[in-house]
């Protein structure tokens, strides 16, 4: 009897230090892969912080000299180093506004037909031609912009819309100005077919997560699809939303090549729709080349003020997506 | 185990011979700036490397990029549109040296003109890029073009809209001509735009093709671009009053007047050159070098590069619609500057 309990005893011992020792290995191994994705997680952290603080450095000069003043200050003058971020700034605010004026309804209208008035065969075909429309590269809307998009846009909506509206009160000074195809309304149209596709996207994942049974309900009581989508999905969806507009509204905002191509890059207070003018990435494309001292310092100021506008869109975007999502899960 | 030790060994022998090899080919040259000679140094690179086996890496990051790479110490040579001072060459210790000649050229975008067939002089051309002149029927451009009928029709002008030697080029010209221009702009390769119309074009191409595309627009590219676009150019008024078109003559006729041991750096402006043939925005791109290299086999072979490039090279120079500097000028820069640089 002792002697089989001693046995017993034995055999639990020899499994439990097998046991163990495969668990120091295993938790040997769990630090270190914990630790080492953790490192990769960091260098990501460390990345973003050197980012922001090698713009800073490199912009110090520049917010020295014209302190919180550079913010609203009408000028560019490379030769006479004296810089102000407005024009910069109204060019890319403007051009992004726009694109999403004209992208957010007409991105509305695509996902609420992906997800509710689409015949079945034809969702899957149309929303990855929307997803694949999302990953052209942004230098393919630049050409099409200034070679294709501009020439039509000059003749065909610039003359006519100033011909119409430029005469009005108030809203007249709008269409002043040169029709020659360029400037911050054609750059928001262009803007306005790349980001598109993107919140369309968004907004058609969003609002497929609204429960049927929500759905189902509605249409029992007989609501119309307008009626299902106004008060239903999108009170259901709203944040997400809103989270895919921000989105968009981040990539317009740090769009380049395309803009670059059609805002008419012009150092100019925009003083009508159809007046060139410049966005910060645009600037920062063509300047880089042959800015020096003040005017490089002064690029480096003009980066950091797009992180900034870029982060807290984001940021923002971010926050509004996780709150969805918490209200998706209650 | 025989065989795998001996391809190991080969391994290793292999990589030593690649770095022995490396350090042999160490002498590779390099060079980095001005965009607008970009096209004729690579053709002239493809050359020597097939007459030699040496290859020459040049980045066309743009005149004021050269200035600080060649600063930095990451390049042999460095190359600029914008000439430096003496000053300034003498506080770096560099030396500079011209190595090809082209031309900037005002085109318009005008119904009813053909290359060439319009004319205006100087403070003209400035008032259009001022905004002074907005109209194409402007009495002072009629005055310039009689039996001409120009239409009534906004004038557009076109520049670049990135930092760009040929912008320093140009604007040193409107600088030299017009006192206007002079007291509210200035040169640079990048300046501010005075006229109310104006948009910038993104490099060379985009200028031309904004020039092409809208209509009464007024710009202008390197001389390469006027005819690969089969662009309308203007004639020009020079220095000694004479109506002159944009060619490898008239660019040469400029570089020929041109005194180019009065200024330290031999850094001439050759904009609005005297002599009848002078086309008035004929410029030169330079090269920097430092007198104390601190690779002196790169700066060897770079000077060998340059030397094959002068004496072999002008007809490529002339296929690209360059102008190779002339005989008497290279032999100036053998003797004078290219003695300066430690070897």
């Amino acid at each position: 009897m002792s002697s089989q309990n001693l046995t017993q005893q034995d055999s639990s011992q020899i499994v439990s230090d097998e046991m163990i020792a495969i668990a120091k290995k295993q938790r040997v191994q769990d630090f270190f892969f914990h630790r080492v994705t953790q490192a990769f997680s960091l260098l990501v952290l460390v990345a973003l912080m050197g980012i922001i603080i090698s713009l800073f450095i490199n912009a110090w000069p520049t917010f020295e000299r014209f302190g919180f003043h550079f913010l609203w200050h009408v000028e560019w003058d490379i030769i006479n180093e004296d810089f102000g971020a407005a024009i910069a700034i109204v060019g890319t605010v403007a051009s992004a506004s726009i694109a999403l004026l004209i992208a957010v309804p007409l991105a509305f209208g695509v996902a609420v037909f992906l997800t509710e008035t689409c015949p079945v065969w034809l969702r899957r075909p149309l929303g990855t031609a929307i997803e694949l429309l999302a990953a052209v590269p942004s230098i393919i809307y630049g050409m099409f912009g200034l070679f294709v998009f501009a020439p039509l846009f000059a003749d065909h909506l610039q003359v006519p819309l100033q011909n119409v509206l430029g005469g009005m009160p108030v809203v007249g000074f709008l269409f002043g100005g040169a029709t020659n195809g360029m400037g911050i309304l054609a750059a928001g149209i262009v803007l306005a077919f790349m980001v598109l596709p993107f919140v369309a996207a968004v907004m058609r994942d969003v609002f497929e997560i609204t429960p049927p049974i929500l759905r189902e309900s509605a249409y029992g009581l007989g609501c119309t699809t307008w009626e299902v989508v106004r008060k239903v999905v999108l009170p259901y969806t709203q944040k997400g939303v809103i989270g895919g507009i921000m989105l968009g509204l981040g990539r317009a905002l740090g769009e380049t090549m395309a803009v670059t191509f059609v805002i008419g890059n012009a150092n100019r207070m925009p003083t009508s729709l159809f007046s060139p003018g410049t966005s910060i990435a645009s600037v920062l494309a063509n300047e880089f080349g042959e800015a020096e001292a003040l005017h490089f310092s002064t690029l480096f100021a003009l980066g950091f003020l797009l992180f900034v506008i870029t982060f807290v869109v984001l940021a923002m975007a971010k926050v509004m997506i996780l709150r969805a999502e918490k209200a998706k899960g209650n | 185990m025989n065989t795998k030790r001996t391809f190991i060994k080969s391994v290793v022998a292999a990589a030593f011979a690649t770095l022995a090899m490396g350090s042999a080919f160490a002498a590779d040259i390099t060079g980095a700036g001005a965009t607008f000679p970009f096209p004729i140094y690579a053709k002239w690179a493809e050359g020597y490397k097939a007459a030699t086996g040496n290859g020459l890496n040049y980045q066309s990051i743009g005149s004021s990029g050269g200035i600080r790479q060649i600063k930095a110490k990451t390049v042999t040579f460095g190359a600029t549109d914008a000439p430096l001072s003496g000053e300034d060459l003498d506080k770096e210790g560099l030396v500079q040296f011209p190595a090809i000649i082209g031309g900037t050229v005002p085109v318009v975008n005008l119904e009813g003109f053909k290359p060439g067939e319009l004319r205006v002089t100087g403070p003209v051309l400035a008032d259009m890029f001022l905004g002074k002149i907005a109209n194409w029927n402007d009495p002072k451009i009629a005055a310039l073009n009689p039996g001409k009928k120009l239409p009534d029709q906004a004038i557009t002008v076109v520049h670049r809209a990135d930092g760009s030697g040929t912008t320093f080029n140009f604007t040193d010209y409107l600088n030299s001509v017009s006192k206007d221009w002079a007291d509210k702009v200035g040169k640079g390769a990048a300046v501010k735009w005075p006229a109310s119309t104006s948009v910038g074009g993104k490099g060379n191409e985009g200028v031309a093709a904004n020039v092409n595309r809208v209509k009464g627009a007024v710009g202008y590219v390197e001389y390469a671009y006027v005819k690969k676009n089969n662009m309308t150019f203007m004639q020009l008024q020079n220095a000694d009053g004479k109506y002159v078109a944009p060619d490898d003559l008239t660019f040469a006729a400029a570089a020929a007047g041109a005194d180019w041991l009065k200024v330290p750096g031999m850094g001439v402006s050759m904009v609005n050159a005297k002599g009848a043939n002078s086309w008035p925005i004929s410029t030169a791109s330079f090269i920097l070098m430092y007198k104390q290299p601190t690779d002196k086999v790169a700066a060897a072979e770079a000077l060998k590069f340059f030397d094959w490039a002068f004496m072999n090279g002008k007809k490529m120079a002339q296929d690209l619609d360059y102008v190779a500097l002339p005989d008497s000028l290279t032999t100036q820069i053998r003797a004078k500057v290219w003695t300066q640089i430690q070897k």
